[in-house]
């Protein structure tokens, strides 16, 4: 039954702007944009080489897949560190909740670049502990140091997301799934967490985009993904088109991830649409 | 080994002084990106609500390609890319060889990325006000400049300011991959400390608290904006 005071649903149209013909400022703006593609598939196609193509593709693409690797395992990583963090930054006990604050505060306060100089380089200076530790083979390596600095810098980023969705979840869910006697842990899973994702996954989509971009950083320690592959190519060749190659990669992972959220999230929120 | 004091202190011995320089140098980057990155952000939100769809589109385009492009190629990009076009350019005309400075560089590649990011979130900030505060000021006769500027904008500074400060913060953090291209900011001051002493541990720490203490003061600095931006209304 539809209750009179509730706003009519169709009464006024959607907001759909009206289709006009461009202006002066759009089309200049248009044309810029069309100038700009076809100088650039002009360049690409002034500087096509054959040999530098079939030298650097394989190059290109084991890079991109060392980037999808480092995000693939720093992320999962991160996602197992967060959760500790996340408990912590809700918890009563105010150690707890200080030292997770803490973390939370000095990784997403500080550049990427920094922490990641600090771990690599800066460990450094304890080789004699981490060699008694057994630890130094981990530290040595910039490919450790990578996944380490990234896998810490995310998981603070993944314990705000993960303590707002479940925040986020109205306590009389947990206060219903006790009255019919399941346990904290079921409530937890069948109850909560699903609530939970619909919050999150944006968020975390989000996540996993920042961090191939944030995992381009790792090229300046020579670990050889996208960017340093794209690096130590142009430093061989001098040639500006190992640079337009790069970006062209990264805007593809980014716009697929972007539009597999999208789809996702539409999955995720068929049961709210009308 | 020397003591911490004496490396961290000022003057000829100490590092002091150098990273104090390159602190001064990472906040002139950030502060000399904002207004830039701001007013073309702003414009590119108008654009995004523009009933005209070539506008539109080219907006759309760009926040596209500099929100997804990792910060550190669009440096490179502009760094290597611009320096490229300006050496053929002058080259070509006989001028004396010009250059973008690596602090160009980075005000051109980290103010467009803000750009792109802040056009998100004046837009998500102009649908936030109700059409009704719009039709209500044109009912009392203001001008469609001074319904922007008296009564729409206000608003959108509110709402969108949450959304600034966030980006402020990442644009104050980016300002350390600038290092890379060669700017003397802090982390670069650093990087020579710790490779001169042989004290990485002791130096990447004192920039990691400096970076913290710059964005405790910004974030200082913002709650104070946002409580100005919220005086008119009423307490509770």
């Amino acid at each position: 039954m539809k209750n009179a005071l509730d706003p009519p649903l169709a009464a006024t149209p959607p907001d759909v702007l009206p289709r006009r013909r461009p202006g002066f400022a759009g089309v200049l703006a248009l044309g810029a944009w069309l100038l700009a593609g076809l100088s650039l598939v002009a360049y690409l196609a002034a500087a096509w080489n054959p040999d530098l193509l079939a030298r650097y593709a394989p190059i290109y693409l084991s890079g991109l897949w060392t980037t999808i690797q480092l995000v693939a395992i720093s992320f999962v990583a991160g996602a197992l560190i967060s959760v500790p963090v996340a408990l912590g930054r809700g918890s009563k006990g105010f150690v707890q909740r200080d030292l997770s604050t803490a973390y939370v505060v000095l990784f997403r306060g500080t550049p990427f670049i920094a922490q990641l100089f600090l771990i690599y380089y800066g460990f450094g200076q304890f080789r004699d502990f981490f060699e008694t530790i057994g630890l130094w083979g981990f530290f040595r390596e910039p490919w450790y140091c990578a996944i380490f600095a990234l896998a810490l810098n995310t998981a603070a980023y993944q314990a705000e997301i993960l303590r707002g969705a479940v925040a986020s979840v109205p306590k009389g869910q947990w206060e219903g799934a006790k009255s019919l006697g399941l346990s904290r842990l079921t409530t937890l899973r069948k109850v909560i967490l699903p609530q939970a994702a619909i919050v999150a996954l944006r968020p975390y989509t989000n996540e996993v985009i920042l961090m191939v971009k944030a995992s381009a950083i790792v090229a300046i320690i020579t670990v050889y993904d996208l960017l340093g592959e794209t690096r130590r190519a142009y430093s061989r060749t001098f040639d500006f088109q190992t640079y337009i190659w790069a970006a062209i990669l990264y805007l593809l992972i980014v716009e697929l991830l972007r539009h597999a959220t999208n789809f996702a999230e539409r999955r995720l929120t068929r049961h709210l649409r009308r | 080994m020397t003591s911490i004091t004496s490396l961290l202190g000022f003057g000829a011995e100490g590092w002091g002084d150098d990273l104090a320089s390159g602190a001064l140098v990472t906040i002139a980057l950030a502060l000399a990106t904002l207004p830039f990155g701001l007013v073309l952000g702003f414009l590119l939100s108008l654009a995004k609500q523009s009933e005209d769809w070539a506008l539109r589109l080219s907006a759309d385009i760009y926040t596209t390609i500099f929100r997804g492009l990792p910060e550190l190629l669009t440096l490179f990009i502009v760094y290597f890319g611009i320096n490229g076009l300006l050496k053929a350019a002058s080259d070509g005309a006989g001028l004396p060889a010009l250059a973008l400075s690596s602090f160009a560089s980075g005000m051109v590649a980290l103010g467009v990325v803000f750009s792109a990011f802040a056009s998100e979130v004046f837009l998500s900030a102009f649908r936030a006000i109700p059409k009704g505060q719009r039709e209500g000021a044109a009912a009392l006769g203001l001008r469609p400049r001074h319904v922007m500027v008296l009564v729409i904008l206000p608003q959108v500074l509110r709402v969108a300011l949450p959304g600034l400060s966030n980006l402020w913060m990442n644009l104050l953090k980016d300002t350390a991959l600038v290092s890379v291209v060669g700017l003397a900011d802090l982390l670069r001051q650093t990087q020579i400390a710790a490779r001169v002493t042989r004290e990485p541990f002791l130096f990447f720490g004192t920039a990691i608290v400096l970076y913290l203490v710059m964005t405790a003061v910004s974030s200082v600095v913002i709650a104070w904006i946002e409580r100005w931006t919220r005086r008119g209304e009423p307490a509770r």
